[in-house]
């Protein structure tokens, strides 16, 4: 996602013409010594003049009841209207559906409003389904993925002829994403069964609400108004200011462990915010194991068996907590209770993301809330100081709008196709409705309906196979009811990567390793209890006896059973596998600016000291970075040659240019070994001396770094990147090119399933101008690879390139330098992977005896792309 | 490129496409190619590229033009289900003629395809010797010393920092082999499963994993559990 920063004022909005009350709701408010907001007065003038609206408001700010005051007065004020669905309420979490029907239940139940509310999620069972669709309530609250599915039903023309409002709540978080896309294509077709149908969007403060408007907004209506509720207090937030000694690398922030402990006692409920999994399993249990006082300190994140996360809320809701270490997983609107400290530990990656946390977690909005930033290295010092100051200024770095994906598109036509035939000009018009898609070329369209029919390929071998047919009037229709089905089971843009269950077992503990881990010898029980769910990515370099932090305790894994890993509870030391993976998102360009701003000037800064001292060494040693250009440094260590580029474009982004510019290496003859990347530089080591050949002119970063790098060699690499793989694997899923993994029902064998790896093979050298290869490279151009980021840093830096040929490593260059060893093999370098371990077999199974023997699989003749430190 | 594999004292090579090379007879082994696999999905409505059937011949076409023999066998499970091979486009029927010129064929019964297939050249048989050898779709249970067999798809994983390596491999204990899947669609399973249990000798395993352009043989102790 690109973000850039705007702080342009709001469009201006037509004013709300003045609205009254009815006498019930005036004294319902009265009653309960309220008197309504400005901002839910303005959005039920815009609902009685039929404009739709978006509502930018703080949490605490009445904003859901605001959402759904004008349907409330309308279905109580109008005794005559037909039964039917008025309102369908909208929300990125079934669990925020649910808490919201609990709160309006009050207001309708106090006033004796006549009015049925219901929700409506994939929980919601069969039968309640059905009936909701033959006898539907006045107001739905459901999610993207059941409107589809109700849209995709041969009598939605019926069950949404008389909406009247859709009310889009977290509307800012919705839109960033492929399930934003689906519910935009939903919303075209809403307003063609429902024309004139308003809709509402809710939102906490973004950076540009533009961006929001023209997402809400059809092209035969009016242009949706804007109201702004007054923001709550300022955030008072502060960055520990730690007595102990900065590490230089690593996401843990264990220096400063005793002094969040510290902030915690003081308090009265913390929460305690990490980036990922791992962290939370870390700093939960280090803060147990100085937990002196026995403060009741819970843990709480997505891969934690759901019964356990409920307990963990309630208790927080009942105040029966001190703390919860918890990601941001859950955290969209949930109800919390009294939090009077948020600590963010590690960097905040975004400005906007850093504001919303910590504004979700205070819901009275006339009080501050407090946050402390703890940032785990020197890095993220300079990012959790821009953060702050970003925060302070209100600026906001929230993405920029998407163009909506091919995969979702292909999975509406085929859900359209299945509610009724369609006719292809009409149903474009429609798609184009649908502002992710306002620029879809026709071709594309044309194209997505080739491969719902048949695969669209150009070798069209399927054509009696097709899902859909168009019939003699030249309307696409499905071919038989197994397709219908066949789309309900796949509807949505979720795809969960393949999970583990981890399973509790005693095991027959015959034996201890060597490091004193129980280890089955016999027949395992398996009649424990599930603690949670692991991507089985994970538990993949797992050996049996290894140990690893879960739900709080150190696990062993004893064995892999099916769709679960076996393990078992053991005591004592520290486990084996580290837990050192940082944020999943790469920092934002806005945040990279400002950090790039202050390593080019730090004492403009207001920096700790050990900071400063730190980038004033730096520039004793070589340079700081500039601002506006890029700091290379190479120099010499342990035999190899390294190359550090600053470029401060994230991880993602920096991974991919390490890929990229290995290969570029590989060809000026510099024979590199292997790579690094974090947020902020990469490293790249090799047998060559870089520094050597470029005094020498025999080769110039110039070209090194060209942007050219992003045609053949981007091309070449594609064809083995593990992270293109992952990224068509979720375009092949929601495409419908496969079948969806539904937990529980998997056992379908492995002749039925097919690996996405190995069609992704063959597909690119077959078509390489798939319908689905581009969808997965428009996904990469902003995901996994982050190709546009990358592209526009090789043209920021054009020409702008500093060289410090160094002796020895500079003090900036030490965090990435820590990183090595740590990261994943990709490419060439899993075939080396391979070769270690078939050199083994030669010294430990043969010997000096060659017979047998893997040829040319000795050590030294296999050239090691990577090696670990 | 090859790695030798021994099975009950008769030398074989391992080529890294996934096939095995008895020299000395000129004898060419391929397990579980299944051919129009694609198709095969897109009759379900999953609309496969349609492209592996072609693309497993031309990596059959290869390995044939590098080793010459005069016999080929397809150890079972050649066609992904029975119509597979009535669902054949013309120029994969051509190709795989071609193959096929000069040479006999031998189609062994699988599973997925126990009918030899219609309209297509070549001899079939459930199970075939070639010396003390026996080549069959699908290992015997328990100990069957000789025995050449598919229908597993073993492939291997192995540990790299960070990350492990997934590869489809030959899996080997002296007395016996199983066959990695040859098809451009065909799945695979860890060895180390519990449907490889007691065919192989635990702790003698070695799979021979396929590398980009060589076979590397690595001990058991090397390769993970786990899916």
């Amino acid at each position: 996602m690109r973000e850039v920063l705007d702080r342009s004022p709001v469009p201006a909005s037509p004013e709300a013409p003045p609205a009254a009350l009815p006498p019930a709701f005036l004294s319902w408010f009265a009653g309960r010594g309220w008197a309504p907001r400005p901002h839910q007065m303005a959005l039920l003038g815009h609902a009685e003049a039929g404009r739709s609206a978006l509502l930018i408001a703080p949490t605490g700010a009445g904003k859901t009841l605001a959402g759904f005051l004008p349907s409330l007065v309308e279905l109580s004020s109008d005794p005559k209207r037909r039964p039917g669905l008025h309102t369908l309420y909208v929300s990125p979490l079934k669990a925020l559906s649910v808490d919201v029907a609990r709160n309006l239940d009050a207001p309708v139940a106090e006033m004796s409003l006549p009015i049925r509310i219901e929700t409506r999620t994939g929980d919601t069972s069969a039968s309640k389904r059905q009936r909701q669709r033959r006898d539907p309530p006045d107001i739905l609250l459901t999610t993207p993925e059941q409107i589809a599915l109700l849209l995709a039903n041969p009598k939605a023309r019926d069950m949404f002829a008389g909406l009247k409002r859709i009310v889009l709540d977290e509307l800012h978080a919705l839109v960033t994403s492929k399930r934003g896309d689906l519910l935009a294509l939903d919303l075209a077709r809403l307003r063609r069964l429902a024309p004139g149908v308003q809709t509402v969007g809710l939102s906490a403060t973004v950076r540009e609400p533009r961006e929001l408007v023209a997402y809400l907004h059809g092209r035969d209506d009016a242009l949706p108004a804007v109201v702004t509720a007054p923001e709550g207090a300022a955030a008072h937030i502060t960055m520990l200011d730690t007595k102990e000694r900065l590490p230089w690398a690593g996401h843990s922030a264990r220096h400063a462990l005793k002094e969040i402990y510290d902030e915690i006692r003081r308090v009265k409920l913390a929460l305690l915010f990490v980036n990922t999994r791992f962290q939370a399993e870390q700093l939960f249990w280090d803060l147990w194991r100085i937990n002196a006082d026995n403060l009741p300190i819970a843990l709480h994140h997505g891969s934690l068996d759901v019964g356990q996360r409920r307990k963990v809320e309630d208790a927080m809701a009942e105040g029966r907590l001190k703390a919860v270490v918890a990601t941001a997983t859950l955290d969209l609107g949930i109800d919390w209770g009294d939090v009077d400290l948020v600590v963010n530990v590690g960097a905040p990656k975004g400005a906007s993301r850093l504001i919303q946390r910590i504004g979700r977690a205070n819901h009275r909005l006339d009080e501050a809330s407090r946050a402390i930033l703890v940032p785990a290295n020197r890095f993220e010092v300079l990012e959790c100081r821009a953060a702050i100051t970003a925060a302070a200024q209100g600026a906001q770095d929230t993405a920029a709008p998407r163009s909506g994906a091919l995969d979702v598109l292909a999975q509406h036509v085929l859900g359209m196709a299945c509610a009724e035939p369609f006719d292809a000009d009409a149903f474009f018009g429609e798609v184009t409705d649908a502002a992710p898609y306002a620029d879809l070329p026709r071709e594309d369209f044309d194209r997505a309906v080739q491969f719902v029919a048949h695969g669209g390929y150009a070798l069209q071998a399927y054509e009696r196979f097709a899902k859909i047919r168009q019939t003699k009037e030249g309307l696409w229709r499905v071919s038989n009811g197994k397709v219908a089905q066949q789309y309900r089971m796949n509807v949505g843009t979720i795809v969960a990567a393949a999970m583990l269950k981890v399973r509790l077992v005693r095991g027959r503990t015959a034996g201890t390793t060597a490091a004193g881990v129980p280890m089955a010898t016999g027949p395992i029980g398996r009649g424990g209890r599930v603690l949670g769910q692991v991507e089985d990515g994970f538990l993949e370099t797992l050996l049996p006896g290894d140990t690893f932090l879960f739900g709080g305790e150190i696990l062993a894994l004893q064995a892999i059973v099916d769709d679960e890993a076996l393990c078992a509870r053991v005591s004592g030391t520290e486990p084996k596998i580290p837990s050192y993976a940082g944020s999943k998102f790469p920092l934002t360009t806005y945040l990279a600016d400002q950090v790039r701003a202050m390593t080019s000037d730090p004492h403009s800064f207001d920096l700790p000291d050990q900071v400063e001292d730190w980038l004033d060494l730096q520039k004793l040693k070589s340079a700081l970075p500039p601002k506006d250009a890029m700091l290379v440094e190479t120099f010499p260590r342990g035999g190899r040659h390294y190359l550090i580029a600053y470029a401060f474009e994230g991880r993602l982004a920096h991974q991919t240019l390490g890929m990229l510019l290995s290969r570029r290496m590989e060809r000026a003859k510099l024979r590199p070994m292997g790579f690094v990347a974090n947020d902020y530089a990469i490293a790249v080591w090799s047998h060559g001396d870089v520094g050597a050949r470029i005094a020498k002119g025999l080769v110039t970063l110039e070209e090194l770094f060209d942007e050219d790098m992003l045609g053949d060699d981007l091309e070449s690499w594609l064809d083995e990147s593990s992270m293109m793989k992952r990224t068509f694997r979720i375009c092949a899923t929601i495409s419908g090119l496969i079948e969806r993994r539904h937990p529980g029902r998997e056992k379908t064998g492995r002749q039925m399933t097919v690996s996405t790896n190995l069609v992704y093979d063959v597909l690119r050298r077959h078509e390489p101008d798939h319908l689905l290869l581009k969808a997965a490279r428009d996904d990469a151009a902003t995901g996994l690879l982050d190709l546009k980021r990358l592209g526009e840093l090789l043209s920021r830096i054009r020409g702008r390139i500093l060289h410090k040929p160094l002796r020895k490593i500079s003090p900036l260059a030490v965090p990435i330098m820590l990183e090595i060893g740590r990261e994943p093999v990709y490419g060439e370098a899993e075939d080396a992977v391979l070769a270690d371990a078939a050199d083994v077999l030669l010294e430990e199974a043969y010997g000096d005896d060659d017979s047998g023997q893997t040829e040319g699989a000795g050590r030294g003749q296999t050239r090691r792309h990577r090696t670990h430190a | 490129m090859h790695s030798h594999v021994t099975v009950a004292g008769v030398d074989l090579l391992a080529d890294f496409c996934g096939a095995l090379f008895h020299e000395a007879d000129r004898v060419l082994l391929v397990a579980d190619l299944h051919l129009e696999k694609g198709s095969s999905f897109a009759r379900r409505g999953l609309m496969l590229p349609p492209y592996d059937t072609a693309a497993t011949l031309a990596k059959l076409a290869a390995v044939v033009m590098r080793t010459r023999p005069r016999l080929v066998v397809a150890l079972g499970d050649s066609f992904h289900d029975r119509a597979g091979a009535t669902r054949m486009g013309e120029a994969d029927r051509a190709a795989l003629h071609g193959l096929q010129a000069g040479r006999d064929w031998l189609w062994l019964a699988g599973n997925h395809d126990p009918a030899p297939p219609a309209g297509l050249a070549g001899d079939t048989a459930e199970d075939w010797h070639l010396g003390p050898l026996t080549l069959r779709h699908e290992p015997a249970p328990g100990a069957s010393p000789g025995e050449i067999a598919g229908h597993l798809h073993p492939v291997a994983i192995v540990a790299g920092a960070g990350s492990a390596v997934r590869r489809r491999c030959f899996v080997s204990d002296g007395a016996r082999c199983i066959m990695p899947a040859f098809g451009a669609y065909a799945g695979g399973l860890n060895f180390r499963h519990p449907a490889f249990a007691g065919l192989l000798k635990d702790g003698r395993r070695i799979a021979h994993a396929l590398g980009r352009d060589r076979v590397y043989a690595i001990p058991e102790s090397r390769c993970l559990a786990g899916a």
